[in-house]
């Protein structure tokens, strides 16, 4: 059985004068211990995705349609007593700034010992004794110290450590992580990477890592979701959608990297923006900005079918890759 | 190797990190804040020690003598050495009722804070954090509770008490109902205050994820957003206390607030207007100007803390 599995979800959000879809019949599925990336540009739906998991919507958003099956259990059924049971004891959530993620006001001990004294019957000593060897599990040296100290008056990735502690220490079975690094200079990034990467294997967590870094994806998961516009169109192994991308969405975002031009060139990227909730196009969402768009593509929104190694959502793969061998023939 | 090398860090006490932070430091550097801080506490310690340092005990009918009346203070013509500030009309001694006075004033302003406090705290943290339906309803009880003046709800409320436990009871409890009434009718100042605190606080990831955390919203409300909401609580606080001891004053001095037997600032000032033109102008000038010292100290230290809790001015 798989550890989450997520089925058909719709979120909708209640405006004054319209409701829109921010997420459109989501579906899939996480092993234990599996690693698995969501990207795509802002507003596809991706931190609304991590939200929904852990029922955490708030107005005007809510979940419409669906199942998130936890561990057999349905989240979106779950009342507000075993909600509070499932997050941070099953599953735990780290968000991209650790400068403001932290309350500013209670110490780092404090935080600690407060969260794991309101899920587990333990003394203030136990708590104290569990917290320090989190600490000591994410590299923080003297950890006995840090536990005295308020957040300002630590380092950035310090903070982003703390906050892994944290999400770690009722031991639970998914993180969910929601672009963790964005906010924190490049070398720390890879540390902290290196950081998450090796906690989930060597404890057996399942990882969602929310981001729109493409080379964060590939060094840390194994499955990867591409969002657009609240759907799921392409859905695969990691090594497959990077090195050999079905969707024409997803080979403009590897395109648009920095890496695949050379010096002195132009950026290739997406032409055009991600549409507004209010206003996607019938169709396929991203019919606007794709230069395969045909009349299908603007009447029809296109059924997932699996092609080569990976699931897609195009009406055009086949015509596409048949596009791409010439071109590759030519070359 | 001695154990202070091994913890090179000493914890520094409490007292010691209060002094060396900011607000300690602003207040050392402005002389306003000091020397009313100063004033301040002269006045609570003299007036909380009154039973101790107070010459006479102005409950005690048995040292009041109605022949001592009207002995001006010592530096007048005609005065009793034994009586430094002189004496009422009912041959009090006038310091000491002035100490006890303050102290009634004193208690009853910070209990009625505290009761404002916990009220608009209460109301404003559960308006601001479920908001919706709710907050509306609080928000517009609190805009009709503002519509009337504290004063004529005051007024109107110990005018029927009064009536309805005759004044023998009334003076009995009338420390209690005054800082009810007191209390009751000024906790939209908090409400308000603490509602948009924490509608600004809410937002912040921090409160996100403490729900991630899997805590309730009473714990989320009372240990994160509350603590992170102090400030402006701090500077309402001391705010209030000054208008609570007016508003006390005033009602005292309309004959609403604490019997004369039991005189607080209010209702000296109030007994002795009737002889000011007889000449005793002391009885009513003398705790006038401890009201107002009292009164401008605790506002002055309210706005230095304002000043220092500000973020626009200190924060980048």
């Amino acid at each position: 059985m798989s550890l989450l599995s997520v089925r058909d979800l719709t979120v909708k959000f209640a405006m004054r004068d319209q409701t829109v879809t921010a997420l459109n019949g989501i579906s899939f599925d996480l092993a234990k211990g599996e690693r698995l990336g969501i990207v795509g540009e802002s507003g596809a739906g991706k931190s609304i995705t991590g939200f929904s998991l852990m029922n955490l919507l708030s107005r005007p958003g809510y979940i419409d349609n669906g199942q998130i099956l936890f561990e057999g259990e349905d989240v979106v059924q779950m009342n507000d007593k075993r909600l509070r049971n499932l997050r941070g004891n099953r599953m735990a959530m780290i968000f991209q700034d650790p400068m403001v993620t932290l309350n500013p006001v209670l110490t780092i001990g404090q935080q600690m010992i407060e969260t794991l004294m309101a899920h587990r019957k333990l003394s203030r000593e136990e708590a104290r004794q569990i917290a320090i060897v989190k600490l000591r599990e994410v590299y923080i040296p003297s950890p006995e110290e840090r536990l005295e100290q308020y957040p300002h008056e630590l380092s950035g990735g310090m903070r982003q450590r703390i906050i892994i502690a944290i999400a770690l220490l009722l031991d639970p079975q998914l993180i969910i992580a929601d672009e963790p690094t964005t906010a924190l200079d490049v070398t720390i990034q890879a540390d902290i990477m290196e950081l998450m990467l090796e906690l989930c294997q060597s404890n057996q967590v399942g990882l969602i890592l929310i981001t729109h870094d493409l080379g964060v994806v590939s060094q840390m998961t194994e499955r990867t979701l591409v969002m657009y516009a609240g759907r799921i169109i392409e859905s695969g192994r990691t090594r497959e959608i990077i090195n050999d991308p079905q969707h024409p969405y997803t080979q403009g975002l590897i395109n648009a990297l920095p890496q695949q031009t050379l010096p002195g060139q132009r950026l290739k990227q997406i032409p055009g923006n991600m549409p507004g909730l209010a206003s996607i196009p019938t169709g396929c969402a991203f019919n606007p900005r794709c230069k395969y768009a045909t009349d299908l593509c603007r009447s029809r929104v296109p059924e997932t079918v699996h092609y080569g190694e990976v699931e897609v959502a195009c009406h055009e793969v086949q015509r596409l890759n048949s596009d791409e061998d010439r071109q590759e023939a030519r070359a | 190797m001695s154990t202070e090398m091994l913890n090179p860090k000493q914890q520094p006490s409490r007292w010691s990190k209060a002094w060396n932070s900011n607000m300690g430091y602003s207040f050392r550097r402005n002389p306003v804040a000091v020397v009313s801080m100063v004033v301040f506490l002269l006045i609570a310690a003299a007036s909380f020690l009154a039973p101790l340092i107070a010459p006479y005990d102005p409950y005690d009918p048995a040292q009041i003598d109605i022949m001592n009346s009207e002995y001006p203070p010592v530096w007048i013509n005609d005065s009793l050495p034994e009586f430094l500030l002189g004496t009422d009309d009912q041959g009090r001694d006038l310091l000491s009722t002035i100490l006890y006075g303050t102290r009634l004033s004193l208690l009853i302003g910070i209990c009625a804070v505290a009761l404002q406090a916990f009220l608009g705290i209460s109301i404003g943290l559960i308006a601001g954090y479920v908001g919706g339906r709710l907050d509306s309803l609080l928000m517009r009880l609190a805009d009709i509770q503002l519509s009337f003046s504290t004063l004529m709800v005051a007024i109107i409320f110990l005018a029927v008490t009064q009536a309805m436990f005759g004044s023998e009871t009334f003076n009995r409890y009338a420390i209690v109902f005054l800082i009810a009434v007191i209390g009751v009718a000024e906790w939209p100042q908090y409400a308000r205050t603490v509602r948009a605190t924490v509608l600004a606080e809410k937002k912040k990831e921090y409160v996100d994820s403490a729900r991630v955390l899997g805590f309730g919203p009473m714990r989320i409300m009372v240990r994160h957003i509350l603590p992170n909401s102090l400030s402006p609580i701090f500077v309402i606080s001391t705010v209030q206390v000054a208008n609570a001891i007016i508003s006390e004053a005033s009602l005292s001095f309309l004959g609403l607030g604490m019997p004369p037997s039991q005189p607080s600032l209010g209702s000296l000032i109030s007994s002795g207007f009737d002889y000011i033109f007889s000449g005793s102008w002391w009885i009513t000038a003398i705790p006038g100007v401890v009201l107002v010292v009292l009164v401008l100290v605790i506002n002055l230290l309210g706005d230095w803390m304002r000043d220092v809790l500000n973020p626009k001015l200190y924060k980048g």
